[in-house]
């Protein structure tokens, strides 16, 4: 199976059923299934979210893009201080850049100064860090490939050429 | 007052409208109308492309072109049509770039139809064969392809239609409504046919990159014998997904396209400057957005195909354009009956076979052009409708 394929598929529709995904790929539901449990198991497939704008909720949400700067440990590079950032429950992602920073670390909070609070404490503080650059979110147009800003959104002008 | 039914041309009043307009006017009043019912991409145009539209316009590039099209589009043009099709076209007078393909269409019927000239027009298919063969004083002759031969056009069904009187055969394939494409050897005995009885042929090819299922789309022209006797129509809408920008083109004989290109200059002058532009783009650096479209559409037709057939609507596997065609016989409803009834019902919105020529009676053209979420919705809602009967 086209494997590429499938993952494409499921990380755009991932509530489409086994069958469905079988039909659509032109394979077997239980070699779709298989392969599944096999992208699973080899940590492939690292789970299946719902894709949530929270602006649009009376919730309390901020988000924020942090860049660290750190020294690398002798032996462990930037595994170590990696690992113990995203030990973290408000860290919801982690990533190694190249260029100006090290590290580029997304974290939620209730309100602003919560997670201005949560970096001067807990991530300034890290032995090895030696700066953090806090930017905050202020909205989300766009996130993990939906367009979220309702003027930007898809309204389909199609009509029908057929009708006169 | 002026009785205007008595002044205007005979002709054109005694056109039949397309019938459905009824049924689209409920569509539009609704709320929550889940539509499959459009002819057209859903994938916006390639911003690369649209980009050279954009950069057209910022210079200032907004005048007439050549009648024929800008000879640099006409080479892109020859060079495509080498590089997919295997058609060798002379780009300086064996093209001709036009407003979509029904302009090309129209043009090409009025050049080569004398009034009382017969063309063939397979059905069912796109609505504008009959309606541009009728202007142009021609006689449309229906040929009705049947669903047990995949609704391709066989060699006995054209063969049964010729009279002294048949000029053109109009070949609309890969198709619209039925999603039929005809193979190598399906043309090939066709076009012992048109050698035969010296026809000539108008092959609409505007989904010919919408293919599936293997073998890919064959060229009229690339027969042997076919080219001289063939017009080659075909435009970048389905392709590139460009709808709105207009623009298509004919490829074939010179002295056909220079005739073609004297109704073209009277009455359009040129093809739109800022969508040549883009066109051009569209044919130097699009292979790859239009592999990528078609390997969408393949599992969208998969998975509304393993849908109806599912849910109790048989449908044979159509292997191009975006469309499939269902037979709704089982319902015991005509076609409007079936569409009306569904909209009503579950609102959802499909088109009645029977637009598309007597022959679609029996039949709906869903098509999809549309997201996986929309397409899984629909098919829900249909088989809550088929329960309900």
């Amino acid at each position: 199976m086209a494997m590429e394929q499938l993952l494409e598929v499921l990380q755009k529709e991932a509530k489409l059923s086994t069958a469905q995904l079988a039909a659509m790929l032109g394979e077997k539901e239980e070699d779709v299934i298989k392969a599944i449990a096999r992208y699973e198991k080899a940590g492939i497939i690292k789970g299946y979210h719902t894709l949530i704008n929270w602006e649009n909720t009376d919730a309390h949400r901020a988000t924020a893009l942090i860049e660290l700067r750190v020294s690398p440990k002798k032996d462990t590079g930037f595994d170590e201080i990696a690992g113990r950032v995203m030990n973290f429950s408000e860290v919801e992602s982690v990533y190694l850049m190249s260029g100006g920073y090290d590290l580029a670390v997304t974290v939620t909070g209730k309100t602003m100064s919560d997670i201005a609070m949560f970096v001067a404490r807990r991530l300034a503080t890290i032995d090895g860090v030696l700066s953090t650059a806090t930017h905050f979110v202020l909205t989300k147009y766009k996130d993990g490939g939906v367009v979220f800003h309702s003027d930007y959104e898809e309204i389909d002008e199609r009509g029908s050429n057929l009708c006169d | 007052m002026i009785d205007y039914n008595s002044i205007v041309n005979n002709t054109v009043r005694a056109i039949k409208p397309s019938g459905i307009r009824k049924f689209f006017d409920i569509a539009n009043e609704m709320e929550d109308v889940i539509s499959l019912s459009v002819g057209e991409p859903d994938f916006h145009t390639p911003w690369h492309i649209r980009e050279e539209g954009i950069f057209a316009l910022e210079k200032g590039r907004t005048r007439y072109t050549p009648n024929r099209g800008f000879l640099k589009l006409r080479e892109e043009i020859a060079s495509y049509l080498k590089r997919h099709f295997q058609v060798a076209y002379e780009p300086g007078q064996e093209i001709l770039v036009t407003v979509g393909g029904s302009e090309a269409i129209d043009l090409c019927v009025r050049v080569l139809i004398n009034p009382g000239d017969e063309v063939l027009i397979p059905e069912p298919s796109f609505v504008c064969y009959v309606p541009i063969t009728q202007m142009a004083g021609g006689v449309p002759v229906i040929i009705e392809t049947k669903p047990e031969n995949e609704f391709r056009l066989t060699e006995e069904e054209l063969e049964e239609k010729i009279t002294e009187k048949t000029k053109l055969l109009v070949l609309p394939y890969p198709n619209n409504p039925t999603g039929a494409v005809m193979g190598r050897k399906d043309l090939e005995a066709v076009a012992r046919v048109v050698e035969r009885h010296n026809l000539m042929v108008l092959s609409d090819e505007i989904y010919s990159t919408l293919t599936y299922g293997g073998e890919p789309h064959v060229s009229f022209s690339s027969l042997p014998g076919m080219k001289e006797r063939t017009v080659l129509v075909n435009g970048f809408s389905k392709s590139h997904s460009m709808t709105g920008w207009r623009l298509g083109y004919a490829a074939g004989p010179k002295e056909l396209i220079s005739l073609m290109t004297k109704l073209h200059q009277f009455a359009i002058m040129s093809a739109p400057t800022m969508s040549q532009y883009a066109a051009i783009e569209a044919m130097k650096n699009g292979d790859e957005d239009i592999a990528y479209m078609r390997t969408q559409y393949d599992m969208r037709r998969r998975l509304i195909l393993d849908g109806l057939n599912r849910i109790g609507l048989r449908c044979f596997e159509p292997k191009g354009a975006f469309y499939v065609f269902p037979s709704i016989r089982s319902t015991g409803l005509t076609s409007q009956e079936f569409c009306e009834k569904l909209i009503y019902s579950k609102h959802v919105a499909v088109v009645p076979g029977d637009a598309f020529g007597a022959s679609g009676e029996g039949f709906v053209r869903i098509s999809y052009c549309y997201s996986v979420g929309h397409i899984t919705e629909a098919l829900e809602r249909i088989e809550a409708f088929l329960k309900e009967l």
